[in-house]
């Protein structure tokens, strides 16, 4: 479904990102590790259109994406959430999940919208998913940080994106949090393609069902099952540290 | 309401509850108050028809003010040529009237004559016509701002630097109406009007007839405003204030919207304009220059941005003052203005009608404590 050749970026002379072949098959959970500034981040806003590559390409459904505007990649199915939640602090989370809905997207239908019988239903679907459904009417600037992490990806979600973007999605949850958020993620993944970029390996552990990928100075270290790369001694050289350190898998 | 979301039967309707008929009943109030007790006060000799014009004039301001609420106040777009929005529909039905209050025989106005010029320029032709200044008014001040929000918004500019645009913008269009050779009156304006479409404007039904109309349109306008903030395009605007990114990541042109907002806040300032001028008498560069848009920034930020009712009372406060303490004291306006301005910098966001909200809402928790604590005795 997403397939990336010879993908490259730099920013003022220093090469950020120096991608040869990445691929995403359909259905897939990807996780993405990799210590800071490696370019994880960059990756994401390579494909959906925030940073402008130097060269390469990234076919997705077998169309070059790179060049495209954000809104077109966004129509043809790839939703990103952002490491910070953002989402609209100055209305009620129903209407930032209307805002996230699925439909048309142009000023003048803006205007005259109104919610159908069926939309109104998939954001009570997805609400419930996310555990929002008691908050429909509240203030998204008065949820916690998790809720607003939620909240985000529920916006992606109703996009219905065949491709979601997903980044650091349980920075600063609490461990039940993360835990639930790890399963949303799986669930998700049973209809969507996922892209996840997270450092905390308990968390990486309990997502990742397939490949994992390790990005070092924008390059890809290495890439296969969670328990590979866990024992790959690269990765522990450059990422993960000794047995003991911060970021060690068993504690 | 979570119930019916999950009862397929019924969808969920966020549009009807308790806050949106007392909204309701506000506004009927507030437009019925003003439609009649004003027109009732004059015929009964409890107030002169001068106050009521000043009225008639303060409510074209709220007009603009609630064009400049939707762009600043919603989407976050800080405008600094609003008041340039305004002239454009003054200029527009003033080029109308001047052609109309012509002395019989003379082909072109006198400050035309005075610069040698002798037959009408031919920007002002659609304006022989009441419907071409109408329409002329409404649609120059529309591209105007099309164009311009356009270029600007699809660089992706925004905040101070959109502010500075469009605030050199205004200082630029300010020096252009004031030359001579741009053929509209120079810095004298357009002036001398006796009448609007054969009507007297010294006449005192016509001025009754002015001040019901700005109070109908303000109504008009207001309402038009509220059903905008109230769709989903009005969601969109707050979504473009809290988070850019986020609505251009969701499928948005944001561009678009930021256009289309500036577009309407422009008519809706040059329809405050038109309706100006005949209770004014007068354009005058000087009401676009700066400061005349600046000072629009402050009654909405007095009043409460991002609400509709901060726009209209806002202006009624800072407009009010104005009057009463530049006939009292004139010297001290610009200092009652510099006061303003702090106090809306140091108590962001909520403005008058935030203030009031929140005192109520101190005052109900306070009273509903009590009743708790007496039931729990």
């Amino acid at each position: 479904m997403l397939k990336i050749n010879n993908l490259n970026v730099s920013f003022g002379g220093i090469k950020a990102l120096d991608i040869d072949a990445f691929q995403i098959k359909n259905n897939e959970l990807r996780v993405v590790i990799g210590p800071n500034g490696a370019g994880k981040s960059t990756l994401m806003d390579i494909l959906c259109g925030k940073t402008k590559p130097c060269g390469g390409q990234a076919l997705f459904e077998g169309e070059n994406i790179i060049g495209l505007s954000e809104y077109e990649i966004t129509k043809r199915g790839i939703g990103r959430k952002f490491q910070k939640p953002s989402v609209f602090n100055g209305l009620s989370v129903f209407d930032n999940m209307l805002l996230g809905l699925k439909s048309k997207k142009g000023v003048f239908s803006s205007i005259f919208y109104r919610l159908s019988s069926e939309q109104a239903d998939k954001i009570a679907d997805v609400a419930k998913r996310v555990g929002l459904l008691e908050h429909l009417t509240k203030p998204a600037g008065e949820l916690s940080h998790g809720q607003k992490q939620w909240l985000e990806i529920a916006i992606v979600l109703l996009q219905e994106p065949k491709l979601m973007l997903i980044d650091e999605p349980a920075a600063g949850m609490s461990d039940a949090e993360t835990y639930k958020t790890g399963e949303l993620l799986c669930e998700l993944s049973k209809q969507n393609s996922v892209i996840v970029i997270e450092h905390d390996m308990h968390f990486v552990e309990q997502i990742a069902q397939g490949m994992v990928t390790v990005l070092v100075r924008g390059q890809i270290l290495t890439e296969g099952s969670f328990d590979d790369v866990k024992n790959n001694q690269e990765v522990i050289d450059c990422y993960l540290g000794t047995p003991g350190s911060a970021q060690t898998v068993s504690r | 309401m979570i119930d019916l979301a999950i009862d397929k039967t019924k969808p969920i309707d966020l549009s009807v509850d308790k806050s949106d008929r007392k909204e309701k009943f506000l506004y009927m109030a507030f437009m019925t108050f003003f439609l009649l007790a004003f027109p009732l006060g004059y015929k009964m000799g409890l107030m002169d028809l001068s106050t009521m014009t000043l009225w008639g004039r303060y409510f074209c301001f709220v007009i603009a003010a609630i064009g400049v609420d939707l762009i600043w106040g919603y989407t976050g777009v800080m405008t600094m040529c609003h008041a340039f929005f305004f002239c454009i529909g003054a200029y527009a039905l003033g080029m109308y009237m001047t052609i109309e209050n012509m002395p019989a025989g003379a082909e072109v106005p006198d400050f035309m004559k005075w610069n040698d010029v002798n037959s009408l320029p031919l920007f002002w032709l659609p304006f022989k016509s009441a419907i071409g200044a109408f329409l002329g008014g409404l649609v120059a001040a529309g591209v105007f701002a099309g164009v311009l929000g356009y270029l600007i918004f699809r660089r992706k500019i925004k905040g101070v630097f959109f502010a500075i645009i469009t605030q050199a913008l205004a200082l630029a269009m300010y020096l252009l109406f004031s030359r001579n050779e741009t053929m509209l009156g120079g810095s004298n304006g357009l002036t001398n009007f006796r009448y609007l479409f054969g009507f007297d404007l010294h006449s005192e039904n016509v001025k009754i007839g002015l001040y019901i109309i700005s109070v109908i349109v303000m109504a008009l306008v207001y309402w038009f405003a509220l059903f905008l903030t109230k769709s989903k395009f009005g969601k969109i605007l707050v979504g473009i204030r809290d988070s850019e990114s986020r609505l251009r990541f969701t499928g948005y042109k944001v561009v678009n919207y930021q256009t289309a907002v500036f577009v309407i806040g422009a008519i809706i300032a040059a329809i405050g304009g038109m309706l100006y001028l005949p209770q004014t008498g007068i354009i005058t560069p000087g009401r676009m220059d700066v400061r005349a848009s600046i000072e629009m920034l402050i009654w909405v930020a007095l009043g409460g941005r991002g609400n509709l009712k901060g726009a209209v009372v806002g202006t009624l406060i800072v407009n009010i003052l104005y009057s009463v303490s530049t006939s009292l004291i004139p010297q001290a306006w610009p200092y009652i203005l510099g006061l303003l301005y702090i106090a809306v910098v140091l108590y962001p966001n909520n403005g008058v009608t935030g203030f009031c909200s929140s005192v109520a809402e101190k005052v109900k928790s306070i009273t509903f404590k009590k009743v708790s604590y007496a039931e729990n005795k």
